[in-house]
């Protein structure tokens, strides 16, 4: 990643004063833009969170990838690539806007893309499980997009303009993922015995990742946490634990209703605290999965591996003139 | 020419209801075929903007295939879906050229995928099918006249972006250039078969459902010139596999049996 120290000493004190105007404008409301003075603090905890964020939209597509073409009929084909050429778009958009943040330190593209083949870029690692039937593509749209949506909703009024915007437009688009996902779901939990068999497999299976998605409720648990700074600078509102729960809150009625279960008998409702209570994922795990060590994590890497390689002629065609690395 | 309107008018005539048949498995064939490959590329593309764009133009093209697969639905030949998924390798009437495989692994393991057969091949199908959809919009069979200025609103933009590609690979670098030559010399002899309308040529012609081969090839050369400079006999029908008469290569078998793993797990289901 790019973290570079910011000022010399002589231009420590201008940049205190900078430093107070900033947030003046943040806290009341105002949009920071590309061009903008920002603490270095600030813009390199934007440049890991959108790169972050746009290279999981990429990587992210490749899980469900792997059902396009399998998906089972006509409808389902146009949809499911309607759906994986939106995450592309989104990937697409979010790099765009990482791209302007590094720009100031001489990076752009392929600074990025090269960060993530070598395991400097994290991505969502959780998600990087073995997609083993159809299901998982519909459990993949309706559920991780639908916790995606949550998580991407309390950034929504980001301090920084050029990912506020960015995100209006991805959960507009998320919409209809989490519906083209809920029919999938359908289908298959009024199907046969199989299919919802089928199902329920893929929702054992995604649980956990699931939960581990919005991070460790404190940073006791990771030894680390993002949450201090992005909170600090106004670019997300709720905490991981809260973000979880409105997840709980919104899908746990739904798949009960389905008739479907998730795997952990203690789940309930606390009337009392207002609250889901859970059985905690095995947070050792995450931290082993977060440093792209999830099921899949290095295969799908692989892939990516293998087409930034495969393609570096077309690359150098493209070049104005010629020679890229 | 006598206009058709309905399927149920267009079933009367019995040698006009085949030539039908055959002229919309080879459409709905070809786009399907064409599309999945496309789709087998997602995530593997050049470069991001690729991908969304490659992503765009496989999802309009399967969105062709679909139209056609329910023009034959209506004139009662089978269920659209059944009709996509379940039909064997003899029955397909795609140009076998189409069928190929994008490179050396699968989409899910070593994905070796060649860009420049990609570029090649989505170049010398676009321009296909353009040439065909502007005979077809003349077509006695109305209800696919009106399908093929549809599709022919979309067409351009892909057609432009293949286009733009063969340029861009032919004027850069000595390994792009010798890439793309390698891929069209390996397509030239499928030509024939690519513009070809199969056993039913002369009929599809007799009944205004499709212009004739003769004017098709004529129409396909000057678009091809364009872009390349093409071998002194470019139809020469030596060509292993004859798509149009459900003459196949292992590549189809291995497309069906990836396109419809799960249709056939449940033929039944709804999914
Ligand atoms: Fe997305
Ligand atoms: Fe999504």
């Amino acid at each position: 990643m790019y973290i570079y120290g910011g000022a010399s000493a002589a231009d420590h004190e201008k940049d205190t004063e900078k430093h107070t105007v900033f947030m003046k404008r943040i806290e009341a409301g105002e949009k920071i833009e590309a061009d903008d003075w920002m603490p270095d603090e600030y813009r390199n905890a934007l440049i890991k969170l959108i790169s972050m964020h746009g290279i999981s939209e990429i990587m992210g597509a490749l899980p469900e990838k792997e059902w396009v073409p399998k998906a089972p009929s006509l409808k389902r084909k146009l949809g499911i690539m309607a759906k994986v050429q939106d995450e592309m778009g989104h990937g697409q958009l979010l790099l765009r806007v990482a791209e302007d943040l590094i720009k100031p330190y001489g990076k752009n593209r392929e600074n990025i893309m090269q960060d993530l083949l070598n395991g400097k870029l994290k991505f969502h690692n959780v998600f990087h499980m073995p997609t083993k039937t159809w299901a998982d593509a519909g459990i993949v749209g309706w559920l991780v997009d639908g916790a995606a949506i949550i998580s991407q909703t309390n950034m929504l009024d980001a301090s920084y303009g050029p990912y506020q915007r960015a995100l209006q437009r991805i959960c507009q688009e998320e919409v209809f993922h989490a519906q083209h996902g809920e029919s999938i779901i359908m289908a298959l939990a009024e199907g046969s015995n199989k299919q919802r068999d089928m199902l329920q497999e893929a929702l054992d299976r995604w649980w956990s990742s699931l939960l581990m998605f919005f991070g460790p409720a404190s940073a006791t648990t990771t030894g680390s946490s993002k949450q201090e700074i992005t909170t600090k600078y106004r670019i997300r509102k709720s905490s991981n634990e809260e973000l979880r729960q409105a997840f709980l809150d919104k899908y746990l009625p739904r798949i009960f209703s389905l008739g479907l279960t998730v795997p952990d008998e203690t789940i309930h409702y606390d009337e009392a605290n207002k609250r889901w209570e859970y059985k905690q994922p095995d947070w050792n795990e995450f931290k082993k999965i977060i440093s792209n060590n999830g099921p899949c994590s290095k295969q799908r890497l692989r892939l990516r591996d293998i087409a930034y390689e495969n393609n570096r002629w077309v690359r150098q065609a493209l070049a104005p003139q010629a020679v890229v690395s | 020419m006598k206009r058709i309107d309905t399927a149920k008018e267009a079933k009367q005539n019995p040698s006009y209801f085949e030539a039908l048949v055959e002229l919309l498995f080879q459409l709905a064939d070809d786009d399907f075929i064409i599309s999945f490959r496309g789709s087998e590329w997602l995530g593997l593309a050049p470069h991001i903007e690729e991908d969304v764009a490659l992503s765009s133009i496989t999802q309009n093209t399967m969105g062709h295939a679909s139209l056609y697969y329910h023009l034959l639905e209506d004139l009662d030949i089978g269920n659209a879906d059944k009709l996509a998924h379940e039909r064997q390798a003899v029955e397909r009437r795609n140009a076998s050229y189409f069928e190929r495989k994008n490179g050396e692994g699968s989409y899910l393991q070593e994905p070796y995928y060649d860009w420049a057969l990609t570029v090649v091949r989505q170049f010398l199908f676009e321009t296909m099918k353009k040439v065909k959809l502007e005979t077809i919009i003349n077509s006695s069979y109305q209800p696919l006249a009106d399908i093929a200025n549809k599709v022919l609103m979309e067409q351009p933009y892909h057609l432009a972006h293949w286009r733009m590609w063969l340029k861009q690979l032919l004027g850069s670098t000595e390994e792009a250039q010798n890439k793309v030559q390698f891929q069209l010399e390996a397509a030239w002899p499928a030509c024939a078969d690519i513009i070809g309308l199969g056993p039913k040529a002369f009929e599809l012609e007799k009944h205004h459902l499709i212009a004739g081969e003769d004017y098709l090839r004529k129409q396909w050369l000057k678009e091809l010139e364009q872009s390349l400079s093409l071998p002194s006999s470019l139809f020469v029908d030596n060509h292993p596999a004859r798509g149009r008469y459900g003459e196949h290569t292992a590549d189809l078998d291995q497309a069906l049996s990836t396109l419809s793993e799960v249709y056939n797990s449940d033929q039944k289901a709804v999914w």
